[in-house]
């Protein structure tokens, strides 16, 4: 029989776990090296860019109407995102139905397709009815901008608004049933309260992936300058032009766009952008 | 009186069958078994939480299997508490009130009486994050009592505090809900509470209930 005093180990030298060190300098120099990229990228844009190619950009009234277009239409988009992300959400978050697995594959469509597809798509989808019936007031108009904006950066802010009411416990909405709330009131008083900061991450979310578009928007409303230009075809022209400085000079625009988007976020208390 | 009779309830691989109870009228009721055995589900099953799949659920002469949480007259407290993170301790107080239309004059006194007699008249501009575990598990069970519920239902409503404030809350059970007419079904695990509390103990193991006195 084992005696309890077999397990004492007397005569082995102590064991030593070894360093830390290369773990967390390996984990250092890997993280480093792709935010100093990141910051590098940014830099040599503005590096690139004299103050008279950022100020003839900005005074071409070409670029003053893409600037305008982009913030109408990412702030329209938006909306109609998060109008249509939160209902879905909360359904994909807190119900089972048959399809659901279903309807969560088809929610991934939007970001997995190639932006191009995306716009190809919708191009054939304004072929049939009833779709068609609007197709001359939206194909190639300023409709179909924000609808192209909208389908992808719908997708993404249905996503972070299902992750949000997921990590809002159920506890809360069955004390409100309990205290005599319908699901509804439940919805409005006691969850979309507690949904504020999933609700801002996913309209940053959705406006920064608007503001970015360009596949879907060349090829669903073309890229006409002065009616559906946005900056992103505005840096596509300028490329065609060969004039690679305007190009960097509407870059450096988005920048500024994204940075402010990035800024407002965090003090807003987001930690973080996407979910 | 709560009255469960051959409840059935099938949830994903879980499943509860044949699960009936009776708990007179005025009586404190414990429910006790190890996790995972349906507890809760028996509990929200009460309150209208869970959809069932068969049986039928009585309060007093009522069959309740049909209507919703909020017409069962059932007050219930969940583990932590689940306070409303973004409203004043006073209007957790005032949530049902309010929801019922009540006259703002009569809400303010209802608030008043129940933060004096859960000793949280202090606390009443009071946001949850900045109240003490006991402190919360005193408004949760105010704001269960607001609507003057028959039937109290609590999922271990003591459990997540510590041993003081676990007596503190445990005295203020017995002074507020012990021997006010109100029927109360209660979870726990702790055998004080079953020793203490209980007119009638449930023990749930292996899908079947089996009553003690």
């Amino acid at each position: 029989m084992q005696s309890a005093d077999d397990n004492v180990v007397t005569d082995l030298p102590r064991f030593r776990p070894g360093s830390d060190k290369p773990f967390i300098v390996g984990l250092s120099i890997l993280s480093g090296t792709y935010a100093v990229i990141i910051v590098a990228m940014i830099v040599a844009d503005i590096a690139y860019v004299d103050a008279d190619s950022m100020l003839s950009a900005l005074r071409s009234k070409e670029i003053q109407y893409s600037i305008g277009l982009s913030l109408l239409s990412c702030s329209l988009s938006t909306l109609l995102s998060l109008w249509v992300a939160i209902p879905l959400g909360y359904l994909t978050s807190r119900f089972d139905f048959p399809g659901k697995r279903l309807l969560d594959t088809v929610l991934d469509i939007p970001i997995v397709l190639p932006p191009l597809v995306i716009g190809i798509s919708l191009l054939a989808l304004f072929n049939f009815a009833p779709f068609s019936w609007t197709s001359q007031w939206v194909v190639f108009e300023i409709p179909a901008v924000i609808i192209a904006q909208f389908m992808v950066a719908c997708a993404f802010a249905a996503r972070a608004m299902r992750i949000s009411f997921d990590q809002i416990p159920t506890r809360y909405e069955k004390v409100a049933l309990t205290l005599g709330c319908n699901r509804g009131k439940a919805f409005w008083l006691v969850v979309m309260p507690q949904a504020k900061r999933g609700i801002l991450a996913a309209g940053t979310l959705a406006w920064a992936r608007s503001l970015g578009e360009f596949g879907p928007i060349l090829v669903f409303a073309g890229s006409t300058r002065m009616r559906t230009e946005v900056l992103p075809t505005s840096v596509y022209l300028e490329m065609q032009a060969g004039n690679l400085k305007g190009m960097l000079a509407i870059s450096l625009i988005m920048i500024l766009a994204a940075a402010a988007v990035l800024v407002t976020s965090r003090l807003m208390g987001m930690k973080r952008l996407a979910p | 009186m709560i009255s469960v009779e051959k409840l059935q309830v099938r949830q994903g691989e879980f499943s509860l069958s044949d699960i009936s109870l009776k708990l007179p009228e005025g009586e404190y009721g414990v429910i006790v078994g190890r996790s995972g055995c349906g507890k809760t589900t028996l509990l929200e099953a009460v309150c209208g939480l869970r959809p069932i799949d068969g049986g039928r659920i009585c309060l007093g002469s009522e069959d309740v299997t049909t209507l919703k949480p909020g017409e069962r007259g059932v007050g219930y407290v969940p583990q932590d508490g689940a306070l409303f993170p973004h409203l004043s301790v006073a209007r957790q107080l005032a949530f049902a009130l309010v929801l019922r239309k009540a006259e703002p004059k009569h809400i303010q006194e209802r608030v008043e009486e129940l933060a004096e007699r859960l000793g949280v008249s202090h606390l009443l501009d009071r946001m949850p994050d900045s109240l003490s575990g006991g402190e919360r598990q005193r408004v949760a069970l105010g704001r269960a009592l607001s609507i003057r519920p028959r039937y109290l239902c609590l999922d271990e409503p003591l459990s997540a505090l510590d041993e003081e404030t676990h007596d503190e809350i445990y005295d203020l059970l017995v002074q507020t809900v012990k021997g006010t007419g109100v029927t109360v079904l209660h979870i726990t695990h702790n055998k004080r509470e079953v020793e203490n509390l209980a007119d009638v103990v449930f023990r749930m193991a292996d899908n079947e209930l089996s009553c003690e006195r």
